[in-house]
C-alpha cells in the first residue's frame, strides 16, 4: 500500500468579512496517492477553489486563517515557515488556474516567466533556463517553441496561454498539481485537447492531479476518485465509477441526476425534462418526455434566409478597412411555432452574433428575417418597435441583465409600459402573475437583483421576456453561466413553458449535452456558416459533417464506464472569421442525407487532418 | 464565450428560497458603507458646521467686515477680535465669514457648471456611434492641453471690466470667475461619464431595453444614466475643493475678486507681506481653505468606496 | 509601435494650432489696449498712437493678426515686448530655464517620494502605514501650494532663517559655494511643488498597484514560490506603472499652475512671474507666446507619456 502523497485531515478554511470569522471550507478530509487523480466537484460556493489556495497557503494572511492539517509526503505544510512554504510552490507542488486569459504578466515574455521558476528552484543559469524552457515547450505541443520563447502574452490564444500555464507548472516536475478549473473558460475542442495533455503529461511525470472542476463530465473523464462538496461541507468521498453508478448521499444523487449524458437521448423523440431530486431525502421523479408542443402545420414563426452580418476591422493610420470579420454568412434556416432549434458552435462561429442581427440589435449585411411573415430587417423604428412584441431575449449574464437599480417588479413590468400593454396598476397584476409563473412569489417585486442568486435572476430575465407573450424566445447562452442544479431547473422551467405556451425556442449554446436533453432540431454553425442541421436524433446519431463529428468527440461524457476509450482528438486551434478585406465567400452546396437533415459539402481541407473522421 | 465563470456564491437551487426580510435598496446600501467610512463622516460634520459658520456666523457676530480701526492695527487674537486684526484694525473673523460665502459659493457653482457641461458633453460622446464622439473627444483633449492656470488669469484679467459693467461690480465677478473656472474643469468629468457610457451601453439591461422597444432616450435615462453617476458625483464633490483652490488661487495672485471683497484668498495676499510681524492674519484663512477642501476630498473619498465597494481583500 | 506614435504626433500638431487659435481669440476680444497708458501721457499726441497701432498691425482683422502670428512664430520670430523693450524669445529663453529646472526638480522628488510610499502601502492595505500614508496624502493635496509656500517662509526663513526666500539668478559665487547657495534658495519652492505633487501621486501609485495586486497573474506569481520582493518589484510594479505614466502626463497642466504660484511667492525669475507681469502690463506679445510656450509643454509631456506608455506595454509596442 502506497503512502499517499498528500493528507488533507480536517481542513478549515476561514475568512475574516466585516469583521466577522466565516468557515468556507469544514473539516475536509481527503488523501491523493502517487500517479492518482483526484476530483473536487461542486458548485459554486462549495469552496472547491479555496481548497486549492489553502492547500497552497495561497490565501490572503490577514484576513484568512486555516486550520487542520496537510501533510506532502508526511511533512506537514501548515507549520511551515514561509520560506520553507515557496521552497514548495512551483517545485513539489504547482497550480495551474481558470482563467487564462489573465493567468500571465501581460508585460514579460512566456519565455521568461517560464524560465523564473527554474531558475529560482533548480538555480539553472539563464542559458540553461532557456534551453529546457524550449523543451517544455515542446513537451506541452506548442509550434515553432524556439521563437516563440520571446513572445509576449497577448500573442497567444486561450488554449496556447492555458499550455504555458501548464509548462510552467511542470517546469519543476512537482509531485503534485493542482488544476483549479483549468478548462472551464475554454471552447469544447480546446478542452478536450488540454485535458488529454494533461492525461499524457501526468503519465510521462509520473505525477498526482488534484483537478477541481464543476463539470461531472469532466470528472468522469480523468479523474480516478471523486470528492464531493457543498457548501464547504464533504458530501460524499470515493471512487468515480462508485459514486455515479450508485450514489450515496441525496446531494450527490442531485447532482448527478441534473447532469445531461451525451447519448442518453438516443430513442426518445422530444426533449425531456432533467429529474427533479429532493435534497434531504433523495427521491427523484421520473422525467417523461414533453408533449408533443410542434405545430408543424402552420407557418414557421421564425423564417431566417441568407442573413449576413459582417464587422469591418479598420487599422493603420487613416482607419483604412483592413479586413472584415465574417461573423454570419449567409445563414438561412426556419423555426416552427412550438419548437427548439438549438445554434451550437464554439467561439467564433457566429451563434450569439446570429442571435442579435435575428433581434436586430445589430443591423445585419444582408438577408430577411420572417416573423410571423414580416420581414424585421426591413421595418422602419416605429414599425420594429410593434413586431419586438413577438420576439424576446435572454442573455447568458444574469447579473448584467437587470438593471441594478431598478428593483424587479419595475424591470419585468417595463416592456408593458413601454409597449402600452397595460396601465401601472395592470401591470402589477401581470408582474404578479408572471413572477409565480417563473416560480418565484409575487412579494419578490420591490426587491433588487442584488439580493437574487443566478439562477432566481435568470428566472426574472424570463418573466419579463415573457411578459409582451411573445412567439419565440432567443435564448442566448441562458444557461451557460448557471450551476449544474439550477441549469437542470431553468431548463425544466423553459420546457414546461414551452408546452404551457406555444414558445418558439432558439436554443443558442454550446454546451452538447444540454442541447441533447432541450431541441427538436439541432444546427452546427463553424465559422459563421451552418455546416449542418436537422433533427436532433439524426445530428447526434448520424453526424455527418467532419467539424460536427469533432465537436461531439470532444464533450466530455458524464459516465466513468467509457472513460478509457481513447477519442481521437486533433490539436487544431479554433480559426478565426477574420478574412481580407478583398475575400469573396465561396458559394455553399448543401446535401440532404434525410428527410429535414442536410449538411453542407465540405471541401478537402477537412479530410487531410481531422483524425477523428479517419478514425470514423 | 465557452462555460465562463459561474454564478454567485449563494447559489441557491430552490427557487423560491427565503430572501432577506428588509428589502435594500442600492440607495440604502450606500449610504450604510458611507457611514463606516469613519474620516469621510468626520469630514462631513466639519464641513457642516464650516458652511454653517459662514451662513449663520454674520448674524452671530454682526462686526462690520471694513470698519478701520487704526489703533488695533495687527493684532492678536483677543476677546474683540477672535481672530485678530489686520493692518487696517479690520476684525479678520467678520471678514473671514464674509469672504467664506463667497468662495464656498464660488466653489459649488463653478462645479455645477462644470457638471452640466461635461455630462452633456460625456453623454453625447458616449451614445454616439459615428462622428460626434471622435470630435468631441478631440475638442476635449484640446481642452485639456490648455495650460489652466494663465489662462485663467488671462480671462480674468481681460475681461473683468467689461462683466463689471453688466452684472455690478461682485456679481460680474462672480459670473466671470464662476464661467472661467467651470469651463476649464468640465473635461475630466465629460471623460468620466464617456467611459461609464461606453462601457454601459454594451451591457445586456440595456440591449434587453432595446430588444423590449425602448427608445435611445428611455435606454439613456432609465438605463444607463442612473449607473453612470456613481463616479461622476464623486468627482463632482472633489470639483468643489479644486474650485475653491482656483479661486483662492486667483485671489491670492492679486487677479481675482476685488481688493476690497476679503475672500479667503484675497486675505492671503493681503497678509503675506506681514508675514512675520501678524502670522495670525495668513494663519486663519489659509487654515480655513485647508480644513475646507480637506473634508471635501474626505467626503469626496468616502462617496467612492460607497458607490463602488471594492475593499482589498 | 511605429503607427501609435505617428498617430499622436499627427494629432499633436492640430491639438497646438487649436490651442494657438483659442489664445489669439481671446486676446483679440479683449478690450485691453497696450498703448492706453500712452492716452494718458500728454507727451504723446493721438495721431503718433495710431501710427504706432497701425505699425504694430493692432488695426487689422483678426483672421490677418492671426495668420501672421503664425507664419511669424514659425520663423522664429516671436516679437518684441512692449514692457521689456527685447526680443520675447530672448526673453522667454532667459527665464524658461529656471522654471523648467524647479519644476523637474520637484517631479522627480515627487516620484521619490510617491513611488515607494505608494507601493509599499498598497502591499501592505489597512495597515498602520498604509492608513497613516494615506491620511498625509490627503493633508498634502488639500494645502493650496500658495499656503505652504507661505508657512515655509514664516518657519525657515523668519523664524529659522535657514533659507532665503527671495531668489536670485544672479548668485555671486563660483563653484561650490555656488551650488550650495543655489541649493538654499531653490530648495524651498522644489519642495513645495514636490511635496503637493507626492501626496496626489501617492494616491495615484497606491490605487494602481492596488489594481494590480488583484489581478490573476499576481497569484500565478505567488503559487511558483516567488517572495514577495519579487512578485512586488517584478510583476507588479512595471504593470502598476502603466498607469501612472499617464496620469502624471495629465497633470502637467497643473503643475505648471502650481510653479506659477510658487514664482510669485518665493520671486523666482522663471515663465510663470513673467506671465503675471506681462498681465499686468497689457504686455500681447509676451503673453501670447509665454501661453503658447506653456501649451507647447503640456502637448510635449503628453507626447513623452505616450511614448513611455508604448514602450512599458508591450500590447501596443508588439501589435
Amino acid at each position: 500500500m502506497t503512502s499517499p502523497i498528500l493528507t488533507v485531515s480536517n481542513l478549515t478554511t476561514s475568512f475574516r468579512v466585516e469583521g466577522q470569522w466565516k468557515s468556507v471550507v469544514r473539516n475536509l478530509s481527503f488523501d491523493i496517492k502517487p500517479k492518482e487523480t483526484l476530483a473536487v466537484v461542486g458548485e459554486s460556493g462549495s469552496g472547491k477553489s479555496v481548497t486549492a489556495l489553502s492547500i497552497m497557503r495561497l490565501t490572503p494572511p490577514q484576513s484568512s486563517k486555516i486550520e487542520g492539517s496537510i501533510k506532502l509526503n508526511g511533512k506537514e505544510l501548515l507549520t511551515l515557515p514561509d520560506a520553507d512554504m515557496r521552497h514548495i510552490r512551483g517545485n513539489e507542488i504547482a497550480m495551474i488556474f481558470q482563467e487564462p486569459m489573465t493567468s500571465l504578466n501581460p508585460v514579460l515574455t512566456i519565455g521568461f516567466q517560464i524560465a523564473e521558476a527554474l531558475i529560482l528552484h533548480r538555480g539553472l543559469s539563464r542559458s540553461e533556463a532557456e534551453a529546457e524552457t524550449i523543451r517544455l515547450l515542446e513537451k506541452v505541443r506548442i509550434p515553432a517553441a524556439k521563437s516563440r520563447f520571446h513572445e509576449y502574452p497577448h500573442r497567444f490564444s486561450g488554449g496556447m496561454r492555458q499550455r504555458v500555464m501548464i509548462a510552467m507548472a511542470l517546469a519543476c516536475k512537482p509531485k503534485l498539481l493542482i488544476a483549479d478549473e483549468p478548462t472551464t473558460a475554454l471552447d469544447v475542442t480546446i478542452q478536450a485537447q488540454t485535458l488529454e495533455l494533461i492525461k499524457t503529461l501526468q503519465d510521462e511525470e509520473g505525477m498526482s492531479v488534484l483537478f477541481i472542476t464543476h463539470d461531472m463530465g469532466v470528472v468522469a473523464e480523468i479523474a480516478d476518485r471523486t470528492v464531493v462538496m457543498y457548501n464547504g461541507d464533504e458530501v460524499e468521498t470515493g471512487a468515480t465509477e462508485d459514486i455515479f453508478a450508485s450514489p450515496k448521499k441525496p446531494y450527490t444523487k442531485a447532482l448527478i441526476s441534473a447532469v445531461p449524458k451525451l447519448g442518453s437521448m438516443i430513442g426518445k423523440e422530444r426533449p425531456m425534462r432533467f429529474p427533479v431530486v429532493d435534497r434531504d431525502t433523495g427521491e427523484s421523479d421520473v422525467p417523461v418526455e414533453v408533449p408533443d408542443t410542434v405545430k408543424a402545420a402552420e407557418r414557421p414563426v421564425l423564417e431566417v434566409a441568407g442573413l449576413t452580418t459582417r464587422f469591418e476591422i479598420r487599422s493603420g493610420l487613416l482607419s483604412s478597412v483592413k479586413g472584415r470579420v465574417h461573423a454570419v454568412e449567409n445563414l438561412s434556416f426556419s423555426l416552427m411555432a412550438g419548437e427548439t432549434l438549438a445554434l451550437v458552435g464554439e467561439s467564433g462561429c457566429g451563434k450569439s452574433t446570429a442571435g442579435r442581427s435575428i433581434m436586430r440589435l445589430l443591423e445585419p449585411l444582408a438577408g430577411s428575417v420572417l416573423l410571423d411573415g414580416v420581414d424585421v430587417l426591413k421595418l422602419n423604428q416605429h414599425d420594429l418597435r410593434e413586431q419586438r412584441k413577438r420576439m424576446q431575449m435572454i442573455f447568458q449574464d444574469p447579473f448584467a441583465s437587470l438593471n441594478p437599480r431598478m428593483n424587479v417588479g419595475t424591470a419585468v413590468a417595463e416592456p408593458l409600459l413601454i409597449n402600452n400593454l397595460a396601465t401601472r396598476s395592470e401591470a402589477r397584476d401581470k408582474v404578479a402573475d408572471l413572477l409565480e409563473r417563473v416560480g418565484l412569489q409575487p412579494e419578490m417585486a420591490n426587491r433588487f437583483p442584488h439580493e437574487f442568486s443566478g439562477g432566481q435572476r435568470q428566472r426574472i430575465c424570463i418573466a419579463r421576456a415573457l411578459a409582451v407573450e411573445p412567439r419565440l424566445i432567443v435564448a442566448d447562452e441562458a444557461v451557460s453561466a448557471l450551476d449544474v442544479s439550477v441549469k437542470a431547473q431553468v431548463v425544466n422551467l423553459m420546457l414546461d413553458l414551452q408546452a404551457r405556451m406555444g414558445l418558439g425556442y432558439l436554443f443558442i449554446s454550446h454546451d452538447m449535452a444540454v442541447v441533447e436533453r432541450v431541441s427538436h432540431r439541432v444546427a452546427v454553425m463553424y465559422l459563421g456558416e451552418i455546416v449542418e442541421i436537422g433533427p436532433r436524433e439524426a445530428i447526434f446519431q448520424n453526424p455527418q459533417h467532419p467539424y460536427t463529428k469533432r465537436l461531439l468527440a470532444a464533450v466530455p461524457i458524464a459516465d466513468p464506464a467509457r472513460r478509457l476509450q481513447k477519442r481521437p482528438v486533433s490539436n487544431d486551434e479554433i480559426k478565426s472569421p477574420v478574412r481580407p478585406a478583398d475575400y469573396v465567400p465561396p458559394v455553399r452546396q448543401y446535401r440532404e442525407v434525410s428527410p429535414g437533415h442536410a449538411v453542407m459539402i465540405w471541401g478537402e481541407e477537412w479530410e487531410k487532418k481531422d483524425p477523428a473522421a479517419i478514425a470514423a | 464565450m465557452a462555460g465562463s465563470t459561474l454564478a454567485s456564491p449563494s447559489a441557491d437551487p430552490a427557487a423560491g428560497a427565503a430572501v432577506s426580510q428588509v428589502s435594500v435598496s442600492p440607495g440604502r446600501e450606500t449610504w450604510r458603507r458611507f457611514r463606516r467610512h469613519r474620516l469621510a463622516m468626520a469630514s462631513t460634520v466639519v464641513l457642516g458646521l464650516l458652511v454653517l459658520g459662514v451662513i449663520v456666523g454674520p448674524w452671530l457676530w454682526p462686526v462690520a467686515i471694513n470698519e478701520i480701526d487704526f489703533s488695533a492695527q495687527l493684532q492678536g487674537p483677543s476677546w474683540s477680535h477672535p481672530l485678530g486684526t489686520d493692518d487696517l484694525g479690520q476684525d479678520i473673523l467678520a471678514r473671514m465669514m464674509y469672504g467664506g460665502r463667497i468662495s464656498l459659493a464660488v466653489g459649488l457653482a463653478a462645479m455645477v457648471v462644470a457638471t452640466i457641461v461635461g455630462v452633456l458633453i460625456g453623454a453625447l460622446a458616449g451614445m454616439s456611434r459615428k462622428y460626434a464622439d471622435p470630435i468631441l473627444m478631440w475638442v476635449t483633449d484640446l481642452f485639456l492641453s490648455l495650460p489652466q492656470l494663465p489662462l485663467l488669469l488671462l480671462i480674468i484679467y481681460l475681461f473683468r471690466e467689461q462683466l463689471k459693467a453688466i452684472f455690478g461690480v461682485e456679481g460680474g465677478v462672480f459670473v466671470l470667475i464662476v464661467i472661467v473656472i467651470g469651463g476649464l474643469r468640465w473635461m475630466p468629468v465629460a471623460r468620466l461619464v464617456r467611459a461609464q457610457f461606453l462601457s454601459l451601453r454594451e451591457k445586456e439591461f440595456v440591449e434587453a431595453a432595446r430588444a423590449q422597444g425602448a427608445t435611445k432616450m428611455r435606454q439613456m435615462f432609465r438605463h444607463i444614466l442612473p449607473n453612470a453617476l456613481g463616479p461622476v458625483i464623486v468627482a463632482s464633490t472633489i470639483e468643489v475643493s479644486s474650485a475653491i483652490i482656483a479661486e483662492s488661487t486667483l485671489s491670492f495672485l492679486g487677479l481675482g475678486f476685488p481688493p476690497d471683497i476679503p475672500t479667503w484668498g484675497r486675505l492671503l495676499f493681503d497678509a503675506k507681506d506681514q508675514l512675520d510681524t501678524a502670522p495670525h492674519w495668513a494663519l486663519f484663512p489659509g487654515a480655513a481653505i485647508f480644513l475646507t477642501v480637506l473634508s471635501i476630498n474626505f467626503i469626496g473619498d468616502g462617496l467612492r468606496d460607497a458607490l463602488d465597494p471594492r475593499r482589498v481583500i | 509601435m511605429a503607427t501609435y506614435l505617428i498617430r499622436r504626433l499627427l494629432i499633436a500638431i492640430p491639438s497646438l494650432l487649436g490651442i494657438s487659435v483659442i489664445l489669439f481669440t481671446i486676446l483679440a476680444l479683449a478690450p485691453g489696449d497696450p498703448f492706453s497708458e500712452m492716452a494718458t501721457n500728454p507727451n504723446v499726441p493721438p495721431e503718433v498712437r495710431e501710427a504706432l497701432r497701425a505699425s504694430f498691425g493692432l488695426n487689422d482683422p483678426v483672421m490677418v493678426r492671426y495668420l501672421r502670428w503664425l507664419s511669424n512664430m514659425v520663423q522664429g520670430d516671436w516679437g518684441f515686448s512692449f514692457a521689456s523693450r527685447i526680443n520675447v524669445d530672448d526673453l522667454i529663453l532667459q527665464r524658461l530655464p529656471t522654471t523648467l529646472f524647479v519644476v523637474g526638480s520637484s517631479q522627480i522628488l515627487a516620484l521619490c517620494v510617491a513611488l515607494p510610499v505608494g507601493i509599499y502601502a498598497a502591499t501592505r492595505p489597512y495597515s498602520v502605514f498604509d492608513q497613516i500614508a494615506n491620511t498625509l496624502a490627503f493633508v498634502g493635496f488639500s494645502l493650496p501650494t500658495f499656503f505652504t509656500g507661505l508657512l515655509f517662509i514664516l518657519v525657515f526663513s523668519v523664524t529659522l532663517d535657514w533659507f532665503p526666500f527671495v531668489y536670485r539668478s544672479d548668485i555671486a559665487a563660483t563653484g561650490w559655494r555656488w551650488y550650495w547657495e543655489m541649493f538654499r534658495q531653490a530648495i524651498m519652492p522644489i519642495t513645495v511643488l514636490g511635496l503637493f505633487q507626492a501626496a496626489s501621486y501617492t494616491r495615484y501609485v497606491r490605487s494602481a498597484v492596488l489594481d494590480v495586486i488583484r489581478l490573476d497573474y499576481v497569484t500565478t506569481a505567488r503559487a511558483k514560490g516567488l517572495s514577495e520582493g519579487r512578485v512586488t518589484l517584478r510583476h507588479i510594479t512595471r504593470n502598476a506603472l502603466i498607469p501612472v505614466v499617464t496620469l502624471v502626463a495629465l497633470q502637467m497642466p497643473a503643475v505648471f499652475g502650481g510653479a506659477l504660484v510658487t514664482e510669485q511667492i518665493f520671486r523666482v525669475p522663471g515663465i510663470g512671474s513673467l506671465l503675471i507681469d506681462a498681465i499686468l502690463a497689457n504686455d500681447t506679445p509676451v503673453i501670447m507666446s509665454v501661453t503658447f510656450v506653456f501649451s507647447c509643454l503640456v502637448v510635449f509631456f503628453n507626447l513623452i507619456a505616450d511614448i513611455l506608455y508604448g514602450w512599458l506595454d508591450p500590447r501596443i509596442s508588439f501589435s
